[in-house]
């Protein structure tokens, strides 16, 4: 895997990573590296492990081989207490949103400051209200979570991520589930939170469209190795086969529709032959071992 | 957070209703409040059988309750029992020769120590033995006695009859 | 008949993981305690969902099954023409026994299955792990302050029930059955001990306060994160903590009644 990006530049470095859940391993060896003040998009079907990486690199699960740097810290080698000072640092907005039920909109974006800062109540109100406002929820703030939509969530979610100024976003699957106008709202935020914050933002998604739009760089995982990379173009004009039955959806190619299986023909004869071996001779009554199940 | 005066004020009844729960049971069902353990006095009694009689069992004089049995022992020279008593010290002018004896509340109740009688100008003080004690009373023994007696009535008056008889 | 050595097998040892991830759990709550302490409004929220939601039914229960002992024992003790000593009966029965152990069943039936659900539903729903990353441990900051109101909650809630118990049977003992008052009241207060009933009582409803609170925030905390994961979870809160109230007041009771 040849490095491109310089890594002094880095803010996330992801090294030789190996990760495996049962037999089955998720990442074999990768290495990935997120430029800071860019957006960085990881792309891949769904079960390739993508939220697995984001959890990995803030530091909820340990990995197998490899190493994860951010910021130049190696994240597993922290202590408890540095690994939540680094957290404090790196928001991230998960694909539900994951906000508190039981407290309302303004309660929730306040969570973290509550927590973290000892600021009186009237700064914290000054606060939460700028970032009610970057994410134009600012008249939703009495609102519970169940009485918002899916892309509102995500948006209040988004508002509490950024309420502590982190150096870093990683986004879990932004546009999945969302109407075309919620969409275009978090496309619009995120690269604007990008660029007025000077933002480091890891985008793990598979919607090709969106991402592509304003992502500056972009890693296609597969079956745990890294199968494409380059800036949207590049990655648009790759020469991969793969790549680009990915990135047009196509519904057959190197990845195929069937599930691995044996051959069709056979499966159905053996059926009728093994499974219910007395069914004709007996005459139509199933009175075979299988059939008392 | 959604704190509100409504809901301190009903966690505040919650504690206020649990720990009156606590007291209520302390004071008004056990007997925390009956007997003081503060102030008290050991005075010892030897029976030569002690019954049914437990630690904690009531020690009584005229019918109130003045202290409580603290412990009981068998000395294995003189096959005694030797029952030691807490009594309370507001009750410290019961002269020194009472008697101790060991009684039944009801038929089938509890045993406690009675003590009665005496008159002398020397009181009971801590450490001080009772001389005169009344052992229980058992009710196999007694049933036996009884039994026995009768027996032997009815023996002697059918004897009776048979001299009659023959005369 | 292999294939069910290995079953065995297998279970035996996932239990024992279990306990010991339980045991692991519970060293993480007990050492977020003190920043409970710092924070005491945490503590009365929780107190107010894990206590005064549990008040109802905890006093009405005490009340029926209060009465119900004087009914019962007022038939069985008039038999033996002892219906005086029918308050001893129900403060004993109540106080040693059916108030720890009826309340904590109670207790677990309605706040240990809320609580399991509730931290379930906030694992399955990324609130757990969304903390986390906030750099809040959600361990110390939503499961301490809950374990510590069901702990104290319990004690207190067993301490109506045993008094609200004791008030219904005099209301049936004497209000109904003629039972007098002052002997329903004066042979209580001769025999119950402060010692020996009313504080192993107390003793008990805390041992079963700890042990609810720990099963039900576990089993939630644990649960699969799905619906299916967490409605199964809420399940086995309510029989483990059965199982265990009951065993435990074996035990207890073998200890603190059992030399008598």
């Amino acid at each position: 895997m040849d490095n491109r990006n310089p890594p002094q530049n880095s803010l996330v470095s992801v090294h030789n990573l190996t990760f495996s859940r049962g037999q089955k391993k998720i990442f074999d060896d990768i290495s990935l590296e997120f430029e800071r003040g860019k957006i960085t998009a990881i792309m891949g079907p769904s079960g390739t492990g993508k939220t697995t990486l984001l959890k990995i690199i803030g530091g909820q699960l340990f990995p197998e081989k490899g190493t994860v740097t951010v910021n130049g810290r190696n994240v597993h080698h922290l202590k408890r207490d540095e690994l939540y000072t680094l957290r404090k640092r790196m928001g991230m907005l998960f694909q539900s949103g994951a906000l508190l039920t039981g407290m309302n909109v303004y309660d929730n974006v306040a969570f973290p400051l509550r927590e973290h800062t000892q600021l009186p109540e009237s700064m914290i109100r000054t606060l939460v209200l700028i970032k009610l406002e970057a994410v134009g929820l600012r008249g939703a703030r009495d609102l519970m979570p169940n009485e918002l939509s899916g892309g509102m969530a995500r948006r209040v979610a988004l508002a509490r991520a950024i309420a502590l100024d982190p150096m870093m976003i990683m986004y879990d699957e932004p546009f999945t589930g969302q109407d075309p106008i919620s969409m275009g709202a978090l496309v619009l935020l995120i690269k604007s939170l990008n660029t007025t914050l000077g933002l480091t933002s890891i985008i793990v998604s598979h919607d090709v469209q969106e991402t592509s739009a304003i992502a500056d760089y972009i890693y296609v995982l597969s079956e745990g190795k890294v199968v494409g990379q380059g800036t949207p173009q590049e990655i648009q004009q790759s020469s991969s086969e793969w790549v680009q039955q990915f990135m047009n959806g196509a519904a057959d190619g190197p990845v195929h529709f069937h599930y691995p299986a044996k051959e069709y023909m056979d499966d159905l004869l053996f059926t009728e032959k093994t499974l219910f071996p007395r069914k004709r001779l007996i005459g139509g009554k199933s009175t075979t071992k299988r059939s008392r199940y | 957070m959604p704190h509100t005066n409504t809901q301190d004020t009903l966690v505040g009844l919650f504690v206020a209703a649990g720990i009156a729960s606590l007291f209520f049971l302390a004071l008004q069902v056990s007997n925390l409040s009956s007997f003081s353990r503060g102030n008290t006095y050991e005075i010892t009694a030897r029976f030569t059988n002690s019954g049914g009689l437990k630690v904690k069992s009531a020690v009584s004089a005229a019918g109130v309750k003045i202290g409580r049995v603290k412990s009981i022992s068998f000395d294995s020279k003189t096959f005694e029992s030797v029952v030691k008593m807490d009594i309370d010290a507001q009750y410290s002018t019961l002269p020194d020769d009472v008697t101790a004896s060991v009684y039944t509340a009801g038929l089938l109740g509890e045993q406690y120590v009675c003590l009665d009688g005496g008159g002398s100008d020397d009181y009971l003080k801590n450490g001080s033995k009772i001389e005169i004690t009344n052992s229980s009373l058992i009710l196999e023994k007694a049933l036996a006695q009884f039994f026995f007696k009768s027996a032997e009535e009815k023996k002697s008056s059918s004897d009776d009859k048979k001299g009659n008889g023959k005369k | 008949m292999i294939k069910f050595f290995n079953y065995l097998g297998a279970t035996t040892r996932a239990s024992f993981t279990k306990l010991g991830r339980a045991t692991y759990f519970l060293i993480g709550i007990l050492a977020g305690i003190g920043s409970v302490i710092v924070r005491p409004r945490l503590l009365l929220k929780q107190l107010h969902s894990v206590g005064v939601l549990s008040f109802l039914i905890i006093t009405i229960s005490g009340l029926f099954v209060g009465m119900v002992l004087g009914l019962q024992g007022f038939y069985i003790l008039s038999r033996f023409d002892a219906e005086e000593t029918l308050g001893v009966m129900v403060a004993a029965s109540l106080v040693r026994e059916l108030g720890p152990v009826v309340s904590a069943l109670l207790f677990a039936g309605r706040a240990g299955s809320a609580l399991t659900a509730e931290i379930g539903l906030m694992k399955a729903t990324e609130q757990l792990s969304g903390m986390e990353m906030m750099a809040v441990d959600p361990i110390k900051r939503i499961i301490s302050p809950r374990f510590l109101a069901g702990f104290l909650s319990m004690p207190l809630l067993a301490a109506l029930f045993s008094a609200v118990g004791i008030i219904g049977g005099q209301i049936v003992g004497s209000g109904l059955l003629g039972v007098d008052v002052g002997a329903y009241w004066s042979q209580m207060q001769a025999t119950m001990d402060f010692r020996e009933d009313i504080i192993n009582g107390v003793i008990k409803s805390i041992v079963f306060g700890f042990i609810t609170s720990w099963i039900a925030l576990f089993e939630g905390y644990d649960a699969v994160p799905t619906a299916e994961g967490v409605s199964r979870a809420t399940t086995r809160t309510v029989v483990n903590s059965a199982f265990s109230i009951l065993g435990l007041d074996f035990i207890l009771t073998a200890l603190m009644f059992g030399d008598n």
